[in-house]
């Protein structure tokens, strides 16, 4: 991992505003899909589907448990059908991913308004985005607690 | 039928100049609109129509002896009358308004099953229905104890034949409501009605037709279609959103009992019993949606000012190019290939999720719908989890075709 969650959301953030127009932005997208930490074909289960999305979203936690060198964190692994929409899990992982419960619980998730993509995702899209999120904290606040 | 020679000649630049909206930019691009079957869009008439309605006449119907209530119930009631006649109904008190398809196979399938359903009665319906027109008979058949039969669809997107050695393989003698899609939302397939209802009706089956997708396209004639119920909405055909309309036999409607109790259809109320309104109020409780129902009749009314059946021509034309077009893309399937078909096109194209696709056409101006189309049976039949749908009404052009043809080729480079 490198640098903080705030930096790497920047990093998104900077990113994004190399682009001008939408194929850009759309390709950037779906290459970042196929970084995805992939999901395990056993955890592609109906329970790991996020509610509220058009396309399929599958999106497993795990707890890797505190070493006396390191914090106990979270880590992702996802999925979907659509191309686009795994770009969007890929963004969200890429910032959540490995982080601790208290970081996640605590991020702020501005940097998707500063990337510009709420205003060129549909209203399924963007709620589709918003389950994604509440799904990767309703994890980490899970996490928190045994974390303590 | 109006006499022809009073039709302008189809003119596409002429009837897009009606249509406000197709002057808008989608995303800094010109609006390509092929969702009309999901919504169609309105011409100017009928916006017009509906707000001077609120700007100089808005008063409730059927209530006041004053002047706006007259002014109003009479422009409602003309717009019954319009519908009356291009569907062709015997009597204006026929037809029923209701806020669209939905409610009006709601109202028929409450009122029919509470009138004829009895444990192990059957209701068939086909494999390409809109749930709108499968839900409401499911729910009616668990309440009554009836049982819902389903038409089988082939690979082309037709009703599988009825077989030549017995003819009476759709209809037994435990059938008692047959309730079919005129036109499938989906595949964009004709259905040949009125043959079926004809053999319905002769084993005493109620029939009761899903118009939503026929409205616009097809000269609808329930007389000649012997149905007994005829259902369709507004908003698919230049129309408000919120109007539909249930059409009915009078001798039928006149014993189904009311779906929803309230005011407007009422005759007699008391503690002890209420008697019911005459039609078409007995089908009408509470403030209907006067303003909408005014623009509704504006709507039918700017329809027949062109020919359906050159509208009809003319969206066939975008049919025939787009399906030559989408064919080219290798890889490409379309789901739905009847031989009688409206300007609906579904397709699939290997490595391309539907949704990716929407969003990339959306991104250039083109609005298309993908998913299951509210047709999850169906898409279950086909093996698939949804299309993309391209659906054409009397405003699209060729130019737009092509537009759509570049974009999808633009798009699945990007997919792929
Ligand atoms: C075939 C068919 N039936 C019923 C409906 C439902 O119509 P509405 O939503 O206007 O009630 C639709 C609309 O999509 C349709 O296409």
């Amino acid at each position: 991992m490198s640098g903080t969650l705030a930096q790497t959301q920047q990093e998104l953030v900077s990113e994004f505003a190399m682009f001008t127009d939408w194929q850009d932005r759309y390709e950037h997208l779906i290459e970042l899909g196929k970084d995805l930490p992939l999901i395990a074909p056993e955890h592609k289960t109906d329970d790991n589907l996020v509610r509220g999305c058009q396309s399929r979203v599958w999106l497993n936690a795990e707890y890797r448990a505190s070493t006396p060198l390191s914090a106990g964190t979270v880590h992702f692994t996802a999925d979907s059908d659509a191309m686009i929409t795994k770009g969007i899990v890929a963004l969200l992982v890429r910032v959540f991913n490995d982080r601790t419960p208290q970081e996640i619980i605590g991020a702020s998730t501005d940097f998707i308004d500063q990337i510009g993509l709420r205003a060129h995702l549909s209203p399924n899209r963007a709620n589709g985005l918003s389950a994604m999120v509440d799904q990767m904290k309703r994890y980490a606040l899970a996490y928190s607690a045994q974390s303590h | 039928m109006k006499p022809a020679a009073v039709k302008p000649a189809f003119d596409v630049e002429e009837i897009r100049a009606q249509f406000p909206i197709l002057k808008e930019l989608v995303h800094g691009k010109p609006l390509v609109y092929f969702d009309n079957a999901a919504t169609s869009q309105k011409p100017r008439r009928v916006i017009k129509a509906e707000s001077a309605y609120y700007a100089t006449i808005n008063a409730n119907v059927h209530r006041g002896v004053h002047t706006l209530s007259t002014k109003a119930t009479e422009a409602q009631e003309a717009a019954r009358e319009t519908i009356r006649k291009h569907i062709n109904a015997k009597h204006a008190h026929e037809v029923i308004f209701t806020s669209g398809t939905t409610a009006s196979l709601n109202l028929a399938a409450s009122s029919l099953g509470h009138l004829l359903l009895k444990p192990g009665d059957e209701v068939l319906i086909s494999g390409m229905e809109h749930h709108a027109n499968i839900v409401p008979w499911q729910m009616v058949c668990e309440r009554y104890g009836a049982v819902l039969k389903v038409i089988p669809i082939t690979d082309e997107g037709e009703l599988e034949p009825r077989r030549r050695d017995d003819a009476t393989e759709y209809f037994n003698e435990r059938t008692k409501v047959f309730a079919i899609t005129h036109v499938s939302n989906t595949l964009g397939t004709i259905n040949p009605v009125k043959e079926l209802i004809a053999e319905a009706r002769k084993r005493g089956i109620i029939t009761v037709v899903d118009g939503a997708q026929a409205i616009a396209h097809l000269n609808v004639d329930v007389q000649d279609l012997g149905c007994d119920l005829y259902a369709f909405s507004g908003h698919k055909a230049y129309g408000p959103t919120g109007t539909g309309v249930l059409y009915g036999r009078e001798e039928l409607l006149n014993v189904m009992p009311p779906w929803q109790g309230g005011g407007e259809m009422i005759d007699v109320v008391t503690f002890e019993k209420t008697t019911y309104a005459k039609l078409p109020f007995k089908f009408e409780a509470g403030t209907p949606h006067i303003a909408g129902i005014i623009g509704l009749g504006e709507a039918i009314r700017w329809m027949e000012d062109y020919d359906k059946a050159a509208m009809a021509a003319h969206e066939h034309l975008l049919l025939e190019h787009a399906t030559k077009e989408l064919l080219a893309i290798d890889g490409l399937r379309i789901i739905g290939t009847a031989k009688e078909k409206v300007g609906v096109i579904s397709f699939v194209i290997n490595g391309v999720h539907h949704y990716d696709l929407g969003t990339l056409l959306d991104q250039q101006g083109i609005a298309v719908r993908t998913g299951h189309h509210c047709t999850q049976p169906l898409m279950e039949r086909f093996g698939v989890s949804g299309t993309t749908r391209a659906s054409f009404a009397c405003f699209n052009t060729v130019e737009e075709v092509e537009v759509m043809m570049v974009a999808t080729k633009k798009a699945v480079k990007m997919l792929r």
